[in-house]
């Protein structure tokens, strides 16, 4: 460190040639900086890394959904990873709705299909946040509002989705994210 | 006075920093030339390693505490939280548990430093007494970060200890009360000694802060205690002090190591392994051994009040030892005396502790009376009058004279013996 000062440059060990020489000092002072570097990464990498999610956290990471007790035209909103998921049974104007629409008309182009599993066109889940900043949409309770396309509508700034969940007034820039999930019955979902 | 600092640093933004802030010149000036007595042993590590103790404690206790809950009914399974389920949990808490003990080992040997080599005496009476302050704090958080856990061990420790101060008349019970924030160890308890244990470590490193400032105008003791005479009697801190205390301070982690990796528990009480149940008291309530011999003058003692006031009493006689001493003699290396009695006075407190360890029954009763009352004997009595009585041994005539002449180093190329070196 001193060796970085004018100051200290006076004291100048008697190994130092005239400047501009390499030494042996030069080269030992470079791995034991070395080594200090790579010793104080050691140390700081347990404490950065015990912020990261702890195991409990991690455990949580899917959840089971029985589907049987949510009827046609309902949804719930279930818990992943301290996230809203929304699960909803959707009717078959609903489903026709979505599927029917151009995909020209959509702010970012997605078909129905790509956002639910072959077979289940019933079922929507998503995760319920919107894409703008975060916010909860309103609508998966049928007294809800739900905006101008039957989906779900944002209360922070007014962003709409359609009944896939298709952003389809801003401020939102994309759809609502797919959860990770897979159907495990027809009535029984993994989520995660 | 205002006004822009002439820095010699040639780095254009180190420069242009110091001129207006001139830390670097001053971590120049107090630790990389600062004049340092040459002679230093490896009992002079030791300030050092609190340092590094202070700093290890805090950075660990830091991330412990964004997974602890202080909370009667979470704390206690925080802590298993923090040991199986948080990355490198186990390790974060091994450290700072085993942390603590580490630190007051490196306290109580710096203490002996200081009174071996009469490092209290003045002109650094107040360097001293900022340090017993230090001891105090350092004492207090200890305490408080023990009851952290909410173990058995944990919440009857924290009641022994509240009650001491019911011992005083009148408004003894009063303050019990205050300090619970109820009327027994509770929740409120908890969630004060939580704060407190947060807070009182940046108050310690104010206080070491003060310390080392006060050290930096003394300039330090050494082993011959006395007095700097020239420059030749110094080396510039840097590198050769920070280089002999890197060597002090890998050993020291080292061993810390070894506590933390192969035997976490030894220092413990599996006592803590319990969670705290208010409606029973463990069979044998024990502190930690760094708090043993100080719970051996409380028990010592049949009357309760008194022996509370010698407890702490113990602890603030430190204060008035620079007045105590009237030996002008600093270094026991010279006082042939004190040299021995010094060793009894460790001896006294091995005992206390050793007895603290053990139920107060038959011979402990006796040995921690004995060993009380030379503790005090030793302040109190013995240096007032030994300081009057005792003949010391000639001092040298400075740091250097010894080096040169006396031990075996034999005659030296040229004559460097009492020409003044050219040094910075």
């Amino acid at each position: 460190m001193a060796d970085s000062s004018a100051a200290a440059a006076h004291h100048a060990a008697p190994g130092h040639g005239p400047s501009g020489d390499v030494t042996k000092r030069d080269l030992l002072q470079l791995i034991a900086t070395a080594g200090a570097v790579i010793g104080a990464g050691a140390i700081a990498w347990p404490l950065i890394d015990s912020m990261n999610p702890s195991k409990d956290v991690l455990a949580l990471s899917s959840v089971d959904v029985d589907l049987a007790p949510v009827i046609e035209g309902q949804g719930i909103t279930i818990v992943w990873q301290g996230k809203p998921i929304f699960v909803r049974h959707r009717t078959a104007a609903e489903i026709k709705e979505a599927q029917d629409t151009p995909l020209g008309q959509l702010i970012q182009p997605q078909a129905d299909s790509a956002r639910v599993k072959a077979g289940h066109d019933q079922w929507i889940i998503l995760v319920g946040i919107c894409t703008h900043l975060g916010c909860v949409p309103l609508g998966n309770k049928p007294s809800d509002p739900r905006g101008d396309y039957g989906g779900w509508f944002c209360p922070c700034h007014g962003s709409q989705y359609d009944t896939s969940g298709r952003v389809r007034h801003g401020p939102a820039p994309a759809n609502l994210a797919l959860p990770p999930y897979a159907f495990e019955s027809d009535t029984k979902i993994k989520v995660g | 006075m205002a006004g822009l600092t002439k820095s010699e640093f040639a780095n254009p933004v180190i420069n242009w920093i110091d001129t207006r802030l001139p830390i670097f010149t001053m971590l120049q000036k107090e630790y990389g030339v600062f004049p340092t007595p040459k002679n230093f042993n490896y009992f002079w590590n030791f300030g050092a390693l609190a340092m590094v103790c202070l700093a290890i404690m805090i950075i660990t206790g830091i991330f412990l505490a964004m997974n602890y809950q202080p909370n009667t009914e979470l704390a206690f399974n925080s802590i298993q939280h923090i040991m199986r389920d948080v990355n490198y949990g186990w390790l974060l808490r091994y450290v700072h548990q085993n942390g603590a003990s580490m630190f007051f080992i490196v306290t109580y040997i710096h203490i002996f430093r200081g009174l071996y080599y009469g490092s209290y005496k003045t002109p650094r009476e107040l360097l001293w007494m900022l340090g017993v302050v230090i001891l105090l704090v350092m004492m207090a958080t200890a305490f408080m970060g023990y009851v952290l856990p909410w173990g058995q061990m944990s919440y009857w420790g924290a009641t022994v200890i509240t009650n001491l101060f019911s011992a005083f008349p009148v408004v003894g019970p009063k303050i019990v009360t205050l300090l619970w924030g109820g009327f027994s160890v509770d929740n409120p308890t908890l969630n004060r000694f939580f704060a407190l244990h947060y807070l009182l470590p940046f108050v310690l490193v104010g206080v070491v802060f003060l310390h080392i400032a006060a050290l930096h105008i003394t300039g330090s003791n050494n082993p011959l205690g006395i007095d700097v005479k020239s420059p030749q009697d110094t080396l510039p801190f840097h590198p050769y002090y920070t280089i002999k205390d890197s060597v002090g301070i890998c050993v020291f982690l080292i061993v810390w190591a070894i506590f933390v990796f192969f035997v976490p528990h030894t220092l413990g009480d599996p006592n803590n392994f319990i969670p705290a149940n208010p409606l029973q008291t463990p069979a044998d309530i024990v502190p930690e051994w760094y708090f043993l011999p100080y719970y051996a003058i409380l028990r010592s003692v049949p009357n309760k009040l008194l022996g509370v006031c010698m407890m702490f009493g113990s602890l603030i006689v430190l204060f008035v030892l620079p007045w105590l001493d009237t030996s002008r003699v600093r270094s026991a290396r010279f006082r042939p005396i004190y040299r021995q009695l010094i060793w009894v006075w460790v001896l006294s407190f091995v005992v206390l502790g050793y007895c603290g360890m053990h139920k107060p029954e038959g011979i402990y009763v006796v040995l921690s009376r004995v060993a009380t009352l030379y503790y005090f004997l030793h302040f109190l009595v013995i240096l007032p009058i030994l300081g009057k009585l005792e003949r010391p041994l000639p001092l040298p005539e400075s740091i250097s004279q010894p080096v040169l002449r006396g031990r075996g180093g034999g005659p030296l190329p040229g004559s460097a013996t009492a020409k003044p070196m050219e040094k910075a």
